[in-house]
């Protein structure tokens, strides 16, 4: 489409939660006929992970509604990560929440597209066999190459 | 009478637009597609599908939490 409308996406978190934004605007904006890129880097490449782990923890997050009051002092307990991983999940589960396996799947299917960031590769000592098969690496140039001629531009 | 209908219900946001995309992409243009969600969210979001995408909301109704759309593909 000649006129197409185009999305540019940085994401730059790794947390479950943090996973959510970039996949939910980017598969809608692709329901909506948009082009859609991301930019993956920093933290955000655990996204791109063909065996991602991605978890969720309430410590330095007061924002987060806990079923029970928790101090800071449980909450760095071990296994309080893990733990709080489960629930969400759960929780996300029996809302009718997509997972982000799924998120990313539908991602794919609409031709979002996913650039890793190669510094961010080289910094963590990933290899680009752990990530995603048909991901593109690329720098800084590039995503400014896609944001220039896009309508809108997130940073997450 | 709708030609397909969806069954959104007790997804959440933005699933029933994702599936409903989906089968839209498979219909041919005048064809209608029904949905039932049970998303709230959803009344607001196939107002903005419609108007962005150019298919039109012929229906939209709510009756027991269960909201209802009818959409014509362009």
């Amino acid at each position: 489409m000649a006129n197409q409308k185009k999305l540019a996406i940085i994401a730059t978190k790794g947390t479950l939660d943090f996973a959510y934004p970039p996949l939910i605007l980017g598969t809608t904006a692709a329901a909506l006929d948009y082009d859609v890129t991301i930019f993956w880097t920093f933290y955000g490449l655990q996204v791109l992970k063909k065996n991602r782990n991605l978890k969720i923890s309430p410590l330095g997050n007061p924002a987060m509604p806990m079923p029970v009051p928790m101090p800071v002092l449980v909450q760095v307990l071990p296994g309080m990560e893990d733990m709080a991983t489960v629930m969400m999940k759960q929780k996300m589960a029996s809302k009718g929440v997509a997972s982000i396996d799924d998120l990313m799947e539908m991602a794919i299917e609409s031709d979002v597209k996913m650039i890793a960031c190669q510094m961010t590769v080289d910094l963590f000592d990933f290899k680009h066999s752990e990530l995603m098969d048909g991901v593109e690496y690329a720098g800084a140039a590039r995503f400014f190459e896609v944001a220039q001629d896009a309508d809108i531009v997130l940073f997450i | 009478m709708a030609d397909i209908t969806l069954d959104a219900k007790g997804l959440n946001c933005p699933l029933p637009i994702l599936r409903a995309k989906k089968a839209l992409k498979e219909m041919a243009a005048g064809q209608i597609l029904a949905i039932e969600a049970t998303d709230p969210g959803s009344a607001k979001d196939f107002e903005s599908f419609c108007s962005q995408t150019g298919n039109e909301l012929v229906k939209a109704s709510e009756a027991n939490n269960v909201y209802y759309y009818e959409i014509r593909k362009s």
